[in-house]
């Protein structure tokens, strides 16, 4: 006999509510980055220390600042979830909410910030 | 039945279970650098990302948050931050390798912990060669 009701087993998502899909955006994430991750650590190591007119120059091109953009949206979303499996991991109660509210509003910040500055670059401040 | 949700639940014992000190696993260290490394990573960002708003700003704002990224503290965090991406990177796959159904033999799991640890070192130094 299984404790849990027919509703349950028929939504069949399990004790994390959620199914597979924490596991799955994970996935995708981390495909995605291991394509980007790459070329990013190029065109940001080539940037830095440069110039201001240098580092203008590199991130108003469409290819750098595509890319820029796309690995900060895609590594803070995989950074959030990643940090809250690992919150999850050791923390309890209160201070296991709070824990995964600060890391998903700092992922949230850093990707704001960083998506402004490239506007603001690309549209030539 | 409603009420079992309510109860406190256990931590699983993780880290405590695995020898750290005497004669560490390969396998639990490389996982456990895995997260360390994961979750070590924003500061890379953050500092990244205040030195692109600083240079969108203006050149007195550049002026401070340059010196910062280009000090050596500034060079630490990122050479640091290098190794912890390409270790991210590698681990990352073998993780993807893994949940695919593959190398859970003792021997591959054990190879791949070292493939990590090795190819994170050869590339960041190849990165610090190439930038």
């Amino acid at each position: 006999m299984r404790y849990i009701t027919d509703r349950k087993r028929a939504v069949g998502k399990g004790s994390a509510k959620t199914g597979t899909e924490h596991y799955w955006a994970m996935h995708v994430s981390a495909v995605a980055l291991a394509f980007m991750v790459p070329t990013f650590i190029y065109v940001f190591g080539s940037a830095l220390g440069g110039t201001r007119d240098e580092v203008l120059a590199t991130f108003s091109r469409p290819f750098p600042a595509i890319l820029t953009g796309l690995v900060l949206v895609v590594a803070m979303r995989h950074f959030a979830k990643g940090a809250t499996v690992m919150i999850e991991d050791y923390a309890q109660g209160s201070l296991r909410r709070g824990l995964i509210m600060f890391a998903i509003s700092l992922s949230w910040v850093i990707t704001a910030t960083g998506l402004y500055a490239l506007a603001r670059i690309a549209l030539g401040n | 039945m409603a009420d079992a949700n309510r109860v406190d639940r256990p931590l699983s014992p993780h880290l405590t279970i695995y020898r750290i000190v005497w004669r560490p696993q390969i396998t639990s260290f490389a996982s456990m650098m895995h997260r360390i490394t994961g979750n070590a990573l924003p500061v890379a960002f953050i500092l990244g990302v205040w030195w692109l708003l600083a240079a969108a700003i203006g050149p007195e704002a550049f002026a401070t948050a340059n010196w910062v990224a280009t000090s050596w503290l500034g060079d630490l965090v990122f050479a640091f931050s290098l190794l912890a991406i390409w270790y991210h990177f590698f681990a990352g796959l073998r993780h993807l390798y893994f949940d695919a159904g593959h190398g859970l033999d003792l021997r591959t799991a054990e190879l791949l912990g070292w493939g990590c640890v090795v190819g994170s070192v050869v590339l960041t130094a190849l990165t610090l060669i190439i930038i």
